[in-house]
């Protein structure tokens, strides 16, 4: 039985360090191809005919004339006559043909008629809903009394729209049928292993004979786990024609059916005792994530405050249905939560930051986590020194002001396996259906692996992205990382054990006073005695050797629940209200770290895609014909990086994080940009600004609102 | 995209010729980056593209006898950024065509292109026509017009006219020369522009089968110039108000004659005739460059979602007075 454990950390070589991803120049130089980039023998162009209303009944369809059309090798009715469609841009017919331009006219040729039904888009404001799911009240504690008793109370509304995912490279896939009943499929996806099961269940064919692969990936936060009824029909065309079809989403499509983070809404009441102490909480929530209505944001967030009273409705509406976009309900819980805390801190007169600290021993388990990080933050951003009370002094338009938030996040291993193969050239592979979407996936692997044989990068080799290896977990709920050098962690203790077996008698010691350091196979306690690798592996001949490693497994290579903390620095022109960030400073713990870069890259991408949804990102549905406007990255306003200021990152490592396992970290950090942001423009402005994004419309609104209201208490 | 004919004359004359007179059949391609995708989005379609980029000599600016640049049309908006007579005469036209976009459309973005831009109106971009009308309403009314016309809004046309280079040449009085069936002619840049009253009208006064080949400077002659935009996000973003002015002073440092031109605001590049008279024999300061931005939005008429665009557009106009006029405002 072997005992499984990471090393420590006079013996990690690798681990720990900072190391390049290993697939950077092949992406860089386009070497590396994408799903959207492959082009097999024959290929054909697939499209969908999307509905354009939000609500609505097929009453017929026509593709006479598109089946006519020279060039068109297939077209599939998906949803014919008498199907209600409850979003804009919902698939309506398939088609493929000999080339992107004929595939577009043959949709142009198809008759649809529909019967359009009312629809609703727009849930921000909630007596407007035609349809309400009001969840169950939760009560803790005597909600009702703490508030009554509470010394200092605040009552707010707060609310993000919803935005979209915007993967850089579309959803899509290419079919090619092998046989009558055996396909291949090139995916974008995030669960190489599971996405086989569905087109398998999609196409009433054995799930042993869909050969999924995807070898580069570019994006899927969440949004691309289900095969969806594109992938299914992209297939279907495929048979019909009798070749491959390539069908990749257009940006339109993508914006509006393939990514959607629900909205959050909520009035919140929120008392402290006059020190502020945390007593009671009030929160009425409400939501959209399209017709199956919401997500349900946690509330009140990482504070768990001793009374309190929430209730969450879920709104239906004619949108695309939502997908997990990285950590799902977390960042709406944050907003809502950290907004009103910070509006209670300012009322109470405190810096945020002795009322967050203050707090703190209502946060669970990372009660210290967070102490250690929030004085890290305060360093690395000077809070104390530089913060000053709701509304910058300074002459003239522009307001500078610091804001903060806390999040959490749980990040265990997912099921995983690796098979570990060493080759008689010395070189060991790790097989494993996993998938790197962007995140340092293969590169984490091979370090790993690299560390685990005591050999260099060079001698290991990584292959992923492909069904038939063993299978691992989607990439989702930042598990993976946890997964896959879990499961490496155990394949390759495996293999030693089996080398050590062999190896022991040759240097006269037993198997456990071996390990493998520096491309040798030594015993620990005298160095000198030592096989080459080579001289190793002889024994077993011209064949490879193998091992499995799984997770989850014996020996806590993984844990849960991770703690970060951000604070922003923003200046806010008051005239026009334009926020500019000046520098956002993230301190963020993942246990035990395998890449510092690939992590810190995670910690970087995570407050740019924060950032992002904090200034400017919106879905725009229109309420007059239920569609999205905002089709194209000129309307969907995504950060620059001109726009994302100075960012600095701290990982928390070392003694009482390094111990915890691998955790993972592409979630976390995407949480608090939004409230810390917010705040700050709080901070900065005297006012709160309570709807995301933060551009010039919620600012200058929101200004004037307040100038009315102190106008009419004047 | 449908397929179309792509055409590519050597002269004015040539592609006078292949465009004929209907619009709908031909349409002139310059650096095609708005034409092309509107075409891929099958918002605007047509038979035969006039790739004008291919005649000669229409590109360069071209510094006057008589003073005054003669700029050809077909001119890289990066190369008016970069250009130096342009620079010297008018800083303000070379720092504006530095921020147009990105540098990749800068590169392939040309004047004429610029100032013939369609609206980025995002119910004409997805393919609801240049008035959006449906039923007779207009859906820009009732729907999401957060970036729509706050002046010369009495529809039924609610789009703004995007150009950036617009509003500023615009007030330093240019001219612009097409060139057509009946030969050439000469516009005040400022008459191109108008405000269609039905579907089928075009935002611009350019008459079937006219190509726009040169744009003509007056010599600046002491005049300030500055253009000031509003953009939230640093690249490739739009403007959400500008304010274009030049000032005449007399000989006491008295605004003699103001031009004051803003963009983003309405179907045209909009004269705020108001602000113009009230800064006539004014000495510019913080306050009478405040009131100059009153003025200039006392008519405007904000739609249900646009009222804040109001503030950006006055506070576009203090601004681009007070930077013309070299003020700075404490703490700005
Ligand atoms: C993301 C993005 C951001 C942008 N930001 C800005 C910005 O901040 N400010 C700004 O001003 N613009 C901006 N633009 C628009 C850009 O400047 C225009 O697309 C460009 O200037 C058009 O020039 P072009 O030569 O490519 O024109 P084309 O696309 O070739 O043509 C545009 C139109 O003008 C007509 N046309 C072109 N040349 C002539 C001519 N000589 N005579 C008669 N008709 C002609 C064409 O028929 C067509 O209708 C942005 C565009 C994008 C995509």
């Amino acid at each position: 039985m072997v005992d499984y454990f990471w090393p420590a950390a006079k013996d990690r070589h690798l681990i720990g360090q900072r190391i390049s991803r290993l697939d950077g120049p092949a992406k860089a130089s386009g070497r590396a191809k994408y799903t959207y980039d492959l082009k097999p023998q024959r290929m054909l162009w697939g499209k969908i005919l999307r509905c354009p209303h939000a609500h609505a009944k097929i009453t017929s369809v026509d593709v006479s004339a598109a089946e006519k059309m020279p060039g068109v090798k297939a077209v599939r009715v998906i949803q014919g006559p008498g199907t209600e469609v409850k979003w804009a841009l919902d698939e309506v017919v398939g088609v493929a043909a000999t080339s992107e331009a004929l595939a577009e006219e043959a949709l142009r040729a198809i008759k649809v008629e529909y019967e359009v039904l009312p629809h609703f888009v727009n849930e921000a404001n909630l007596a407007q809903a035609p349809k309400v799911d009001a969840g169950a009240e939760e009560v803790v504690g005597d909600p009702d009394a703490a508030m009554a008793a509470a010394e200092v109370k605040i009552k707010g509304t707060y609310g993000m729209p919803p935005v979209a995912h915007n993967c850089m490279e579309a959803h899509g896939q290419i079919c090619e049928w092998t046989g009558a009943d055996t396909m291949n499929a090139w995916c974008s996806t995030q669960a190489v292993a599971g996405v086989a099961g569905q087109f398998a269940e999609g196409l009433g064919i054995p799930a042993a004979n869909v050969h999924v692969v995807t070898e580069y990936m570019g994006g899927g936060y969440g949004s691309k786990f289900s095969v969806d009824r594109w992938g299914v029909e992209c297939a279907r065309l495929a048979k019909l024609a009798g070749a491959p079809v390539k069908l990749m989403l257009d940006r339109r499509a993508e914006i509006t059916v393939a990514g959607d983070r629900p909205s959050a809404y909520g009035e919140i009441e929120v008392g402290a005792k006059k020190d502020g102490t945390l007593v009671a909480w009030n929160s009425k929530s409400w939501a959209s994530g399209g017709p199956g209505g919401s997500g349900d944001p946690p509330l009140p967030y990482v504070f768990q405050i001793p009374n309190r009273r929430r209730k969450h409705s879920s709104v239906p509406t004619n949108r695309a249905s939502a997908r997990a976009w990285r950590a799902p309900n977390h960042p709406q819980g944050a907003f809502l939560t950290m907004s009103a805390l910070d509006d209670l801190a300012a009322a109470l007169g405190m810096n945020p930051l002795d009322f967050f600290i203050q707090n703190l021993s209502i946060t669970g388990v990372n009660e210290k986590v967070y102490r250690e990080e929030l004085q890290i933050a305060d360093d690395l951003m000077g809070w104390r020194q530089r913060w000053h009370p709701r509304g910058d002094s300074a002459k003239g338009p522009i307001k500078r002001g610091l804001g903060l938030s806390l999040h959490t996040w749980g990040g265990r291993g997912h099921r995983s396996n690796c098979e570990v193969t060493l080759h008689p050239d010395g070189i060991a592979e790790a097989k494993l259906a996993s998938q790197d979407l962007g995140t340092g996936t293969r590169t984490v692997i091979a370090i790993v692996l690299a560390d685990s044989l005591g050999l260099p990068l060079e001698s290991v080799k990584v292959s992923l992205g492909d069904s038939r290896y063993p299978a691992s977990g989607g990439s989702g709920g930042s598990t993976t990382v946890g997964g896959v050098s879990s499961a490496t962690r155990r394949a390759a203790q495996n293999l030693l054990a089996m080398i050590f077996e062999k190896s022991a008698p040759q240097l006269g010691v037993k198997p456990e006073e071996l390990e493998a350091a520096e491309g040798t196979i030594r015993v620990k306690a005298d160095h000198g005695k030592s096989l080459t690798w080579r001289q190793a592996l002889a024994p077993f001949g011209q064949t490879p050797v193998t091992a499995t490693g799984s997770n989850p497994g014996t020996g806590d290579l993984t844990s849960s629940g991770v703690g970060g903390v951000q604070m922003a620095d923003v200046s806010v022109d008051v005239e026009t209200g334009v926020v500019r960030i000046n520098k956002v400073v993230a301190v963020q713990d993942c246990g035990l770290i395998i890449d510092l870069k690939t992590a810190e890259s995670q910690v970087y991408g995570g407050m740019i895609m924060g950032i992002s949804a904090a200034l400017s990102e919106e879905k725009v549905l229109d309420p007059v014909t239920g569609q999205v406007l905002t089709t194209d990255f000129e309307s969907y306003k995504m950060a620059g990086i001109a726009d994302v200021g100075e960012l600095v990152v701290h990982m928390m490592t070392g003694p009482g994080y390094d111990e915890r396992g691998v955790i993972g970290v592409g979630e976390p950090p995407v949480i608090s940009p939004g409230p810390s942001i917010a705040n700050a423009v709080a901070n900065a402005t005297g006012v709160r600004v309570p709807f995301l994004p933060l551009n010039p419309r919620r600012v200058l609104d929101a200004l004037e609102a307040n100038a009315a209201k102190k106008k009419e208490t004047a | 995209m449908q397929p179309f004919e792509l055409a590519s004359p050597k002269t004015r004359e040539q592609a006078v010729r292949l465009l004929g007179t209907d619009p709908a059949r031909a349409t002139i391609l310059a650096g095609g980056s708005d034409l092309l995708g509107l075409m891929k989005d099958n918002v605007v379609t047509a038979g035969r593209l006039v790739y004008v980029k291919s005649v000669s000599g229409l590109t360069g600016v071209h510094t006057e006898k008589a003073g005054g640049l003669r700029i050809g049309a077909l001119t890289t908006v990066d190369d008016l950024s970069a250009d130096a007579a342009l620079g010297f005469e008018y800083p303000a036209i070379t720092a504006a065509a530095g921020h147009v976009a990105g540098p990749q459309i800068r590169n392939v973005a040309t004047l004429g292109g610029n100032l013939l831009q369609r609206p980025r109106c995002w119910y004409f971009r997805n393919g609801f026509g240049l008035l959006a009308q449906r039923d007779g309403k207009s859906m820009v009314v009732d729907g999401d017009n957060r970036y729509h016309a706050i002046l010369g809004n009495d529809g039924p046309a609610y789009f703004v006219q995007p150009s950036t280079l617009a509003p500023l040449l615009i007030a330093v009085g240019a001219q612009v020369v097409l060139f057509g069936p009946q030969g050439e002619r000469r516009l005040d840049l400022e008459k191109l522009y108008r405000i269609p009253k039905t579907e089928g009208e075009r935002e611009h006064d350019l008459k079937p089968g006219e190509v726009l080949t040169e744009v003509l400077l007056p010599p600046v002659a002491g005049r300030k110039v500055y253009s000031y935009e509003v953009r939230q996000r640093q690249t490739l973003d739009w403007s959400l108000a500008t304010a274009s002015v030049a000032l005449e002073m007399d000989g006491g440092g008295k605004i003699s004659r103001a031009r004051v031109i803003l963009g983003q605001v309405a179907p045209v590049p909009w004269a705020a005739t108001e602000t113009e008279e009230f800064l006539k024999g004014k000495t510019l300061d913080v306050d009478v460059a405040s009131k100059a931005g009153e003025a200039a939005v006392a008519k405007a008429k904000p739609l249900s979602q646009n009222r804040y665009k109001i503030q950006l557009a006055r506070v576009a106009v203090k601004r681009a007075l007070l930077a013309a006029a070299g003020i700075v405002e404490e703490g700005a």
